[in-house]
């Protein structure tokens, strides 16, 4: 599948591949100009592949409750939590985003390749009388991100934008359409997600690269900001048949509610998780990559599920799962990286930590 | 295509410059720019001695790591030391300040077996 921005990835001669199913721009300049454009300046990603359902009615918000790990009945409106949906048996269906838009009005934001499987799922557990909608293919998502995300949209659309809390978002005009504008994203940095009708896609994306101030960049440099602030990739760290407690060790998860998967995730919890998502330091630039074996002196304790160059910390770093008992900062550990042993030490997580991405601006 | 005329090409995408009877060897610009961005490069050690197609070399971008083969046998007498701390002139001069290695030949005909730049032009884009 295209966004309706395809046409302009290739006027700016991105290198085009595909991901989750649709053909994606991975970059423009380059990875590692792109991603140093987004640590210090302002960044553009078309994020328009992702998923958007509208869920309405008095008993939405039991359904999601239900459905999510998150807690929703404390959400404000205008606020979001990011959280999982889960199948009964604990393992993670997708990891997504929950806005609150109103009373009774709620925003759910997908994963590209799993928004069919989520709108089935959700379709099954929600009320009668709860009105569901995927409005993914009328809606057009783009990431504005970087220190100065804030000055470049404020120029671009002449407006100032309202102060928003990080993971808080509001309706606004901008260049003459509504937007959802949310203080959100995946870099790390201070940023905004655009939402707003795909049909004005071309006309917003056009509009903001008429700054100098910003730039585009693509799904290559995506990866490695989010891989520097060791948030999940779904497909990567998160699976269909993995439980999210190894991967964010009860973060996301409230169980002082009762949601789908609960039991499993309890009786897990009980047992103690046997495998974790850590994050691994490497000593060289030369990467390891998914699927790469971890081991400690020669057992295998686990497996890579990202790795590449933190071009921010000039080293090769790693997310990995592996054996609870070999998770604690300072393990050194090894990995098997197309036959070498390439020698790595679990370090706390964050890898980046001089994100913007909570500062006031 | 930037090719010059003078280098021989491999299918793997080495090229070869004979200089005072040395085997200068690095990536074509093609697959520099295939690449993108090089983070890190892994050399062979001098005196190594190679065959010709043998894995001797890794050149890492963010995304994949690519293995290089040696287009012409020999052992290997000097390597870019500036690569450890500078892969990216295998972007910025993958013909000049980005060469990898140099061998000392063992049999210069193993140079007749390459491609010249308008071969190698020809099946570039389908070669792995």
């Amino acid at each position: 599948m295209k966004t309706p921005l395809y046409n302009e990835h290739i006027l700016l001669n991105a290198r085009m591949a595909p991901f989750g199913g649709w053909n994606m721009p991975i970059q423009y300049e380059g990875i590692l100009a792109e991603h140093r454009q987004t640590r210090t300046g302002c960044s553009l990603f078309d994020i328009c592949h992702m998923g958007e359902f509208l869920l309405t009615g008095k008993n939405a918000e039991g359904d999601l409750e239900r459905m999510l790990t998150q807690r929703i009945s404390t959400l404000a409106v205008g606020q979001c939590r990011y959280g999982y949906l889960l199948n009964e048996e604990g393992c993670v269906l997708d990891d997504l985003t929950c806005y609150r838009l109103g009373e009774d009005r709620y925003y759910l934001v997908v994963n590209a390749a799993t928004t069919g499987r989520d709108s089935a799922w959700i379709r099954e557990h929600i009320s009668p009388d709860t009105v569901f909608e995927d409005v993914s293919a009328a809606t057009a998502k783009l990431d504005v991100q970087g220190p100065s995300s804030r000055a470049v949209l404020e120029r671009v659309t002449g407006c100032t934008l309202p102060e928003l809390k990080y993971f808080h978002a509001a309706y606004g005009e901008l260049l003459g359409t509504e937007c959802l504008v949310s203080r959100t994203g995946y870099t790390g940095e201070w940023g905004y997600e655009l939402y707003f009708p795909a049909t004005e896609a071309v006309r917003f994306w056009k509009a903001l690269l008429a700054d100098e101030g910003i730039r585009p960049a693509g799904l290559g440099a995506r990866d490695t900001l989010r891989l520097e602030m060791a948030y999940p990739l779904y497909g990567h760290e998160l699976f269909e048949d993995r439980s999210p407690l190894g991967v964010s060790r009860g973060m996301f998860v409230d169980f002082t509610k009762i949601f789908i998967g609960r039991d499993a995730l309890l009786r897990e919890k009980e047992a103690g998780s046997r495998k974790v998502l850590v994050g691994l330091r490497l000593e060289t630039k030369s990467a390891a990559r998914a699927d790469d074996v971890v081991r400690l002196v020669d057992a295998s304790v686990g497996y890579v599920t990202s790795g590449s160059l933190a071009p921010s910390l000039g080293v090769a770093v790693a997310l990995a799962y592996v054996d609870a008992e070999v998770s604690a900062p300072m393990q050194e550990l090894t990995i098997d990286a197309r036959g070498r042993r390439l020698a790595a030490e679990v370090v706390e997580l964050p890898f980046y930590r001089e994100g913007t991405a909570r500062k006031a601006r | 295509m930037n090719l010059p005329a003078e280098l021989r090409y491999a299918r793997t995408h080495e090229w070869v410059r004979i200089e005072d009877g040395v085997a200068i060897v690095g990536i074509t610009d093609f697959a520099q720019d295939q690449l993108s961005d090089v983070t890190y490069v892994e050399l062979p050690s001098v005196g190594d001695q190679l065959a010709v197609g043998e894995e001797c070399a890794v050149v890492e971008s963010v995304k994949a790591a690519s293995d290089i083969y040696a287009p012409v046998s020999g052992g290997v007498i000097e390597i870019n030391e500036s690569l450890n701390d500078q892969p990216e002139l295998i972007n910025q001069d993958p013909y000049g300040s980005g060469w990898m290695f140099k061998l000392e030949p063992e049999n210069l005909e193993d140079m007749q077996a390459l491609m010249t730049a308008a071969q190698y032009e020809k099946v570039a884009p389908e070669a792995d």
